[in-house]
């Protein structure tokens, strides 16, 4: 592991993404395939299932290193991050051995999964007693799951093709399913993966893999500049861009399998569309989104999340919130990999394989017609309305291609202009990584009432981390210490002086705040240093944009 | 924070630590008659007292900080001298040059406030030395147990293969450093054969003065001087304070390497905050051990907790049997595990 910890500190601490990619190809040349088969699962972004419980092992490292409970607390809460915590607070080991990533995680960690606590204890300190400490960080990172150190996917997967000289959309295609949460490479997997091109290899009609998703890019232009950077409308597929979770079915050999983007196998969770895809002929993959559907429209996203976290789906919960896909592409018929096709054509299919397999959970995206770009942008404006984030551009010549590129096609996505209102902050907590010890996690509030009602209360109602530069972050991290009330655990309560512009994609009522409302994806849109708290909006601004309001 | 209690010699004034029954102030930071400076950083030693006291080796610093014209008296090492009855000597603290704890004798009792320390020898300035007292006042800058420095070899031979790496590759290896105390123990402590060094203008004053109090330190140049040219700097180790960095001053390094060398880079993320390619672990204040070590040293039962971590330590030496309590100043910042302070060093 002592090599997979330097590579580590290398790619953590290197802004270069040359660097990077240097150091990857090389630790990938030098190591036994069987540790590069794990190093590939970690850095490519797989997380086990947890191996031991947090709370266990926060009891034993605090008792390890001698520290009570609230001294461990204090250390966490200036580090932000668990794994790095302990690593620093371990005393030195008794008798550090050399072993390689593949024999630590193999014979050490996941036979830890599952354990009594005892005997977990047990085992876990005799680990701490071999390990020596500039692996320490590593070791915890792989124990807590969250591994991430500044490299994407993308160029774990250059670094293969350049160790494997392949194409890196083979291998692309050859990870995929490779992160699984059960997964455990071999040394057989890695060499699969930088394995010479096989003759066969497109030919894959027993196996459930999906394709490397191709990714939009954000189009943020003018809409008197489209002609000029686009062309006319008549060059696009234009379609809604749906608030859902993106998915792909594939239906091979008799089989059913409902990938999400995240290369999750979520088969389980939709039964109706599994039981949708068994009507499907075999050798068909579509594109699409997971959507709840009620009414003949969508519903907001807030509907759909209910589903995602439940671990077993009743009759009760498929009745009240039914889900479909709606697709969008088709990447697989019979059996013939269509990605390589025009955008046009795939499209043409789908209408074809749509209208042959009617099903109730299987929906078509309709294509979007506009005489102009002005015309669709007037037709955009109904996008809140309908419950949807904006369009999809897609060029009708553009290939499939693989992940956020565009050699081969582009997708863009041109989003509406978020909702905003004037909030108020309120608390503020400490961040994680790079932010550890700074306050940069925000809640947000807005008044109960208008100016000048006396005993008028800020009401918290989203909480949102993300819009502001370095600089504006560390100036509003000052403002958060100077004006601290109360301080609970990593939470303090400021006095009211800050004033942002927050912005969301979408606002319902929900039962579970305070507020009577829950906003999606809300992030500082900006500092309003000019503004007074008393002149931050209220509930009544944010319940005039529930869509009840505006339908 | 603390209630003074009525016979306490050293209470929290506005203006400062303050004895009373000596009419004196420690490293006061408003104006005042008289002040006992510990050390010449300059949250520590504020311009404009009428009369300042001070370690002999802080002389030069401090004139050279606050004017040349200030009223200054010196003293070595251990030498007692006796003001309204309370009898004051400075011992060494180990933080920097000239850094001084000062003891306070006075009605049978001795009060120790030690300004900032560091309890490991670096060979630029005397080691700390504790001293026996019945009341010890304390700084807290890393007083949580995640703050553990690597040895001082340790840490030499770190920033050596680092340099040696660069150089071997052509490319100058830029250290940010605080100016006084860092950079002289990085020079005194690296392996000058590798290459060339070259410290910015901030930092070769206070060589001088290192040099003058007998502190060897290997030859530096400036990047003015004439056999400075861009092939030397290839290979050179460069030592600037922390605000050289993003400057124009380093163009002339070309495709440079940089790191931070501070007690923050403990924590990857103060490291990643900084931007630099890398942290070495390196402060010249006590890290926990050494502040729980040099608490004990003194035997002393009451504890009082200056600047840094103060309701961490007071909490731990309340609970260890002592009698401990939070004392409020304005040295650096209260709470500060997250900042890189742009001066003095930590």
């Amino acid at each position: 592991m002592k090599a997979f910890a330097a590579l580590y500190r290398e790619l953590d601490a290197s802004t270069s993404s040359l660097a990077k990619q240097a150091a990857l190809q090389r630790y990938l040349r030098a190591v036994p395939p069987a540790d590069a088969a794990w190093a590939v699962y970690f850095l490519a972004g797989g997380k086990p299932r947890q191996l031991v419980p947090t709370k266990l092992l926060r009891s034993l490292a605090r008792d390890v290193a001698g520290l009570p409970e609230w001294l461990f607390d204090e250390s966490y809460e200036a580090v932000g991050d668990l794994a790095e915590t302990i690593s620093l607070l371990l005393p030195a080991p008794a008798a550090p051995v050399a072993r390689g990533l593949a024999a630590w995680i193999e014979q050490h960690l996941l036979p830890l999964r599952g354990r009594a606590p005892e005997p977990l204890a047990e085992l876990l300190r005799a680990q701490w007693r071999e390990l020596a400490p500039d692996e320490r960080f590593v070791y915890f990172k792989l124990l807590t799951g969250g591994f991430r150190v500044g490299v994407s996917r993308l160029q774990v997967t250059q670094a293969l093709a350049a160790v494997g000289t392949l194409d890196p959309k083979r291998v692309a295609q050859r990870l995929m399913g490779y992160t699984h949460i059960s997964g455990q490479p071999t040394a057989a997997d890695y060499g699969a993966l930088i394995a010479p091109e096989s003759g066969g290899e497109q030919d894959q009609q027993t196996s459930g893999q999906p394709y490397p998703f191709f990714l939009a890019h954000p189009f943020n232009l003018e809409v008197a500049q489209f002609d000029a950077a686009l062309g006319p409308p008549s060059d696009w597929l234009i379609e809604w861009k749906w608030d859902g979770i993106r998915a792909q079915l594939v239906k091979r050999a008799g089989q059913v399998w409902l990938w999400s983007r995240g290369e999750e196998l979520v088969t389980d969770r939709y039964p109706e569309l599994a039981a949708m895809g068994a009507t499907l002929t075999d050798g068909t993959v579509l594109d699409g989104e997971i959507v709840v559907w009620r009414e003949a429209r969508v519903q907001p996203f807030a509907e759909l999340q209910k589903r995602i976290g439940r671990k077993t789906i009743g009759p009760k919960l498929l009745r009240e919130l039914p889900v479909v896909l709606l697709a969008y592409d088709l990447l697989e018929w019979q059996g013939r990999d269509l990605r390589g096709e025009p955008q046009a054509a795939r499209r043409a299919l789908l209408d074809v394989l749509l209208a042959e397999q009617a099903h109730p959970a299987l929906i078509v995206s309709p294509a979007l017609v506009g005489a102009s770009w002005a015309d669709l942008a007037l037709q955009r404006e109904a996008a809140r309305a309908m419950g949807v984030e904006g369009m999809m551009l897609k060029g009708r010549t553009a290939q499939y291609g693989v992940g956020r590129t565009k050699d081969v096609g582009t997708w863009w996505k041109w989003k509406i202009a978020p909702l905003s209102v004037d909030a108020v902050l309120i608390y503020a907590q400490r961040g994680h990584g790079r932010r550890a010890s700074l306050y940069s996690d925000y809640t947000f509030a807005v008044w109960n009432a208008a100016p000048g009602v006396p005993e008028r209360a800020l009401v918290p109602f989203a909480k949102a981390y993300s819009g502001l530069t370095d600089a504006e972050m560390a100036r509003v991290d000052a403002v958060i210490r100077k004006t601290t009330v109360e301080s609970f655990g990593p939470v303090r309560s400021v006095r009211p002086t800050l004033v942002f512009e927050l912005g969301f994609e979408g606002i319902a009522r929900s039962a579970r705040h305070k507020s009577g409302i829950a906003v999606r994806f809300p992030r500082m849109l900006r500092w309003r240093e000019d503004k007074p708290v008393d002149e931050a909006d209220t509930l009544d601004t944010l319940a005039a944009l529930l869509p009840s309001a505006s339908a | 924070m603390a209630a003074p209690r009525h016979d306490d010699l050293v209470v929290a004034r506005p203006e400062g630590l303050y004895c009373p029954p000596g009419d004196f102030y420690i490293d006061p930071w408003r104006a005042v008659e008289r002040a006992v400076i510990t050390h010449a950083h300059s949250d520590h030693a504020r311009v404009g007292h009428a009369h300042y006291l001070a370690h002999v080796d802080s002389a030069g610093t401090l004139r050279n900080r606050l004017g040349a014209d200030i009223t200054l008296q010196t003293l070595p090492y251990g030498q007692v001298v006796e003001h309204y009855g309370v009898r004051v000597s400075l011992h060494p603290a180990g933080h920097v040059l000239g850094s001084a704890q000062v003891r306070l004798e006075h009605g049978g009792r001795v009060w120790v406030a030690s300004g900032d320390y560091k309890t490991e020898a670096d060979g630029t300035c005397p080691p700390f030395e504790p001293v026996r007292c019945d009341v010890f006042i304390t700084e807290s800058t890393f007083g949580l147990p995640i703050y553990r420095w690597p040895t001082q070899a340790a840490l030499c031979a770190e920033i050596d293969a680092w340099w040696r790496t660069n150089a071997a590759q052509g490319r100058a290896s830029v250290l940010y450093c605080y100016a006084f105390g860092k950079a002289q123990r990085i020079l005194h402590g690296v392996d000058a054969g590798i290459g060339p060094i070259v410290v910015h203008g901030a930092v070769e004053p206070l060589n001088a003065v290192y040099r003058a109090a007998g502190v060897a330190l290997p030859p530096t140049l400036r990047v003015s001087d004439p056999q400075v040219d861009a092939a030397l700097l290839q290979r050179a180790l460069v030592l600037a304070p922390p605000s050289a960095q993003g400057t124009p001053w380093l163009k002339r390094f070309g495709h440079f390497v940089d790191a931070f060398a501070s007690g923050w880079m403990q924590l990857r993320g103060t490291r990643r905050r900084r931007g630099v390619d890398r942290g070495f672990v390196m402060s010249d204040h006590a890290d926990w051990p050494g502040l729980l070590s040099a608490i004990a040293g003194t035997g002393a039962e009451r504890v009082l907790v200056t600047h840094g971590s103060v309701a961490v330590l007071v909490r731990w030496l309340n609970e260890h049997g002592l009698d401990a309590q939070g004392f409020k100043t304005e040295y650096g910042d209260d709470d500060v595990a997250d900042r890189v302070p742009a001066e003095p060093g930590a």
